[in-house]
C-alpha cells in the first residue's frame, strides 16, 4: 500500500464534498453527535495524521504522538486559568502558541534522539518516550494536579462549549482541514520528496548528500507541531486533561485510529478516527452480553480485535480494502486494451 | 574503547558518570546502612527487570519480533499462579471472613513452587501458541509483527481485567519463609527479595548463558542471530528452534510475573509498566544481547533505587521526578550508542 513516490494531487470533488457534508453537518445533528462523534473524531483524527504523516512520507512509525500532544496539552492546561496544575493565568491565546512551541521543542528534542534509529528500533524508543511523558505528569502532581487539571479557560473563539458545541466543532474543522491540506502540500515539496527518498532508500540518500538525520527530524518536528496541535484541540474538547488521558492505552488508541484508516494514507487518519467514535459509543448497545468476555463494558476487547482483523487482513486499512475494491470494479472495464493494474504490494518498513 | 577529544557527548556522558559515582560515595558515607538497603532495593529491582527483559530480547535476538504482549504474558503469569495458588493451596482451617485477606492464609513450600512451575510452563505454551497463531506466517514483516502484538496486548489486557477485577493482588510466599535476613553492619532486608529474586536472576542468567553457549539449541539461536537465511540453509529446522526460542522467552515472562507477584503487586497497568521496563533494558543494553540485558537491568533497577531516595537536595524534595532520570538514562545512552550499549547494526 505504500505508494512508492507521492506528488499525487488531492482529489478536490472528494475533499470539497466531505468539507461541505460536515459544514453543514450542524444543521441535522443532535449536538451530542456534533460533540461526541465529529468534534471528537476531527481532533483524534489531527493526531492520527501526525503518526500517518511519518509513516507514509518517512517510513517512521512513531510511538511518541501521544506523548507530545500530551506534552501540549498539559503545557496549555497550566498556563491557563484553570483548577489545578500551575495555573499561571496567561491569556489563552499566548498559552496555545506557548503550548504549540513547547511541545514542537520536545518534539525535536525527541526526534533528534530517536532519528538516529531506524524501523522496529524507532518504534520502541518512540513508545518509551511517550510512556516516560505518561509517567511524568502521573507523578509530577504539582503539573498534574491530583485528579489532573480542570475547568481549563479557553480561548474566546470558542463561546462557551457547554451551551453551544457548535463554533468549537467549526473551529475544530477547520483546523483539520488545515492539517490536511498542509501535510498534502508538504509531502509534494522538495523537502517531502527527499523525505520519501529517505524513507525507501537511505543509504543511496546519504551517498547523494542529503543529511539523512536532519530531514528526519525535521519531519519529526513538523509533525510534534500537528500532534501539539491535536492536544491542545483535546483540552479545548474535553476543557481537562489528566494524566490518564495520555497513557499507553491512548498512545495505542492513537495508533489503532491510524492502523484502522490506513497507514499510508493522510484522509486515512479522519476514516480510521470516524470509524473508533462511532465504535466507542455505539458498540455498548448492540454488543451482546457473553458471560465475562464480552459486553458493553469490554469496548478494549473489541476495539483490539477489530485491530487485529484489520492488521491481518488488510495492512492499508479501510481506506487500503476500499481502493483494492475499486481496483477489482474497475478491471474488467479495461479488459482487451492494457494488462491490469499492478497491484500494489503490501510492504513493511524496514 | 578509546576517548577522543572530539566526541563531546561521549566525554559528557563520562563525566556525568563520575559525578553520579561522586554523589553516591559521599551518600553512602552519610549513613551506610540507608545505601546498602536501597542498593539492594536495586539489585533486587533489576534482578526482576533482567528475568523479564532477558526473554524480550532473546525472542528480538533471533526472530526480529518485537513482542509487545511480554508485559501482558508477565502479568498472566502472575495472574494464574495466583489463581492456582488460591484455587488449589487455600487452607481450609481458618473461617475465610478474615477481612485482611490472604495474610491469615498459611501456606507450604508446594503452596508457591507448583504455582510458579505451572503458571510458568502454561505462559511458555501460551507463547508459542500466539507464535504459531500470529506470527509464524509473517516472519520478516517486523512492523506487522509488532502491530499484531499490540491488538494482543489490548485484548489481553482488557480480559484480564475483567477476569481478575481492578484491585491489586498479591501471591503470598511460604509461611515457613522468614520475612527478612540479617546482613553484617545490621542490615536487614526482605528474605524474598534478597534471596529468592536475586538468586532465581542469578541462576537464570547463568542457566540462559549455559544454554546459548554450551548446549547445540543456543549454537543455532547464535548462529540464527547472526545469519537466520545460512542457517536455515544449512538444513537446519529453523521453525522448530524460533517455536524453542519463543517457548523460552514468554517462559521468562512468566516466571518474571509470578517474581513480580510475589515481590510487589499484581494489578492493571502492571502489564505496561513491564513492558515500559523491557524496553528501556534491551534499548540502553543493545537489543538481541542477553550480556546487554544484564547491564541495562543493573543500570535501570539501581537508578529507579537512587532516584527514588536521594534526589533530596536540602529542602527541594524532587523524588517526584525521579521519572527524568531514568528518561535522561535512556537519552544518555542513546546519544552515545544509537544501538544500545551491546548493539550491532541488524
Amino acid at each position: 500500500m505504500n505508494p512508492t513516490v507521492s506528488t499525487r494531487r488531492i482529489a478536490w470533488p472528494a475533499l470539497a464534498a466531505a468539507v461541505a457534508l460536515a459544514a453543514i453537518a450542524p444543521l441535522f445533528v443532535s449536538d451530542f453527535f456534533l460533540n461526541v462523534i465529529l468534534t471528537k473524531a476531527l481532533w483524534l483524527g489531527i493526531a492520527a495524521a501526525s503518526l500517518i504523516f511519518l509513516a507514509a512520507y518517512g517510513g517512521m512509525v512513531s510511538l511518541a504522538q501521544v506523548g507530545i500532544y500530551g506534552v501540549a496539552g498539559m503545557a496549555y492546561a497550566n498556563l491557563v486559568l484553570a483548577d489545578g496544575g500551575a495555573a499561571a493565568a496567561w491569556n489563552p491565546y499566548v498559552a496555545l502558541v506557548a503550548a504549540l512551541v513547547i511541545a514542537t521543542v520536545a518534539g525535536l528534542g525527541f526526534g533528534w534522539i530517536a532519528s538516529r534509529s531506524e524501523g522496529i528500533y524507532f518504534l520502541m524508543i518512540t513508545l518509551a518516550f511517550s510512556v516516560l511523558v505518561f509517567y511524568f505528569f502521573s507523578q509530577v502532581t504539582g503539573l498534574s494536579g491530583f485528579g489532573g487539571v480542570n475547568s481549563v479557560e479557553l480561548p474566546g473563539l470558542l463561546g462557551s462549549p457547554e451551551q453551544d458545541p457548535v463554533p468549537r466543532y467549526f473551529v475544530t474543522l477547520a483546523v483539520a482541514v488545515l492539517v490536511f491540506l498542509g501535510l498534502g502540500a508538504l509531502s509534494r515539496t522538495a523537502f517531502g520528496l527527499g523525505l520519501q527518498g529517505v524513507r525507501d532508500e537511505p543509504a543511496r540518500m546519504r551517498a547523494l548528500g542529503f543529511n539523512v538525520t536532519l530531514l528526519r527530524t525535521l519531519a519529526f518536528g513538523i509533525a510534534a507541531f500537528v500532534a501539539a496541535v491535536a492536544g491542545v484541540l483535546s483540552v479545548f474538547y474535553n476543557g481537562r486533561i489528566t494524566p490518564g488521558s495520555i497513557n499507553l492505552a491512548q498512545t495505542i488508541d492513537v495508533l489503532i485510529i491510524a492502523v484502522v484508516g490506513g497507514l499510508y494514507r493522510l484522509e486515512g487518519a479522519w476514516i480510521g478516527a470516524l470509524t473508533y467514535a462511532l465504535i466507542d459509543n455505539y458498540s455498548r448497545k448492540w454488543v451482546p452480553e457473553v458471560g465475562n468476555v464480552l459486553g458493553p463494558a469490554r469496548f478494549n476487547t473489541l476495539i483490539g480485535v477489530l485491530f487485529l482483523v484489520i492488521v491481518l487482513a488488510s495492512p492499508g486499512g479501510i481506506v487500503g480494502i476500499a481502493e483494492q475494491l475499486r481496483a477489482k470494479l474497475r478491471r474488467p472495464r479495461r479488459h482487451g486494451k492494457a494488462g491490469p493494474a499492478p497491484a500494489p504490494v503490501a510492504r513493511t518498513i524496514d | 574503547m578509546t576517548l577522543r577529544a572530539d566526541n563531546p557527548a561521549k566525554v559528557a556522558g563520562i563525566a556525568l558518570a563520575i559525578a553520579v559515582a561522586a554523589f553516591l560515595v559521599v551518600k553512602a558515607g552519610q549513613d551506610g546502612r540507608q545505601f546498602a538497603v536501597v542498593t539492594l532495593n536495586g539489585l533486587t529491582l533489576a534482578a526482576l527487570y533482567f528475568v523479564v527483559a532477558s526473554g524480550f530480547t532473546l525472542i528480538f535476538g533471533l526472530m526480529r519480533v518485537v513482542n509487545m504482549a511480554h508485559g501482558s504474558l508477565y502479568l498472566l503469569g502472575g495472574y494464574i499462579a495466583l489463581e492456582v495458588q488460591t484455587r488449589f493451596f487455600e487452607d481450609d482451617s481458618g473461617l475465610g471472613l478474615s477481612l485482611s485477606g490472604a495474610s491469615d492464609t498459611e501456606y507450604g513450600l508446594l503452596g508457591w513452587v507448583v504455582p510458579l512451575l505451572v503458571a510458568t510452563l502454561l505462559i511458555g505454551v501460551i507463547g508459542v501458541v500466539l507464535q504459531q497463531v500470529f506470527l509464524r506466517w509473517n516472519q520478516g514483516q517486523d512492523l506487522r509483527q509488532a502491530l499484531i502484538t499490540i491488538a494482543l496486548s489490548v485484548i489481553l489486557a482488557d480480559q484480564m481485567l475483567a477476569a481478575f477485577g481492578g484491585i491489586s493482588k498479591d501471591i503470598a510466599t511460604p509461611s515457613a519463609w522468614p520475612t527478612s535476613v540479617s546482613l553484617p553492619g545490621e542490615v536487614r532486608f526482605g528474605f524474598f527479595r534478597g534471596v529468592i529474586v536475586l538468586g532465581s536472576a542469578l541462576a537464570i542468567g547463568l542457566g540462559l548463558w549455559l544454554i546459548i553457549k554450551r548446549t547445540r539449541f543456543g549454537k543455532i539461536v547464535r548462529a540464527g542471530v547472526d545469519d537466520r537465511d545460512m542457517v536455515a540453509a544449512l538444513g537446519i529446522n529453523v521453525n522448530l528452534i524460533f517455536v524453542g526460542a519463543f517457548f523460552l522467552g514468554a517462559l521468562l515472562a512468566g516466571f518474571g510475573g509470578v517474581l513480580g507477584g510475589t515481590m510487589i503487586s499484581l494489578a492493571p497497568g502492571q502489564d505496561t509498566a513491564f513492558l515500559l521496563n523491557s524496553l528501556i533494558v534491551v534499548i540502553i543494553g543493545g537489543m538481541g544481547s542477553l550480556g546487554g540485558a544484564a547491564i541495562g537491568a543493573l543500570a535501570l533497577g539501581l537508578v529507579d533505587a537512587y532516584a527514588d531516595v536521594y534526589l533530596v537536595f536540602g529542602g527541594a524534595d524532587l523524588t517526584n521526578y525521579s521519572i527524568i532520570v531514568t528518561f535522561a538514562l535512556l537519552v544518555g545512552v542513546l546519544a552515545v550508542r544509537p544501538l544500545g550499549l551491546f548493539g550491532r547494526p541488524a
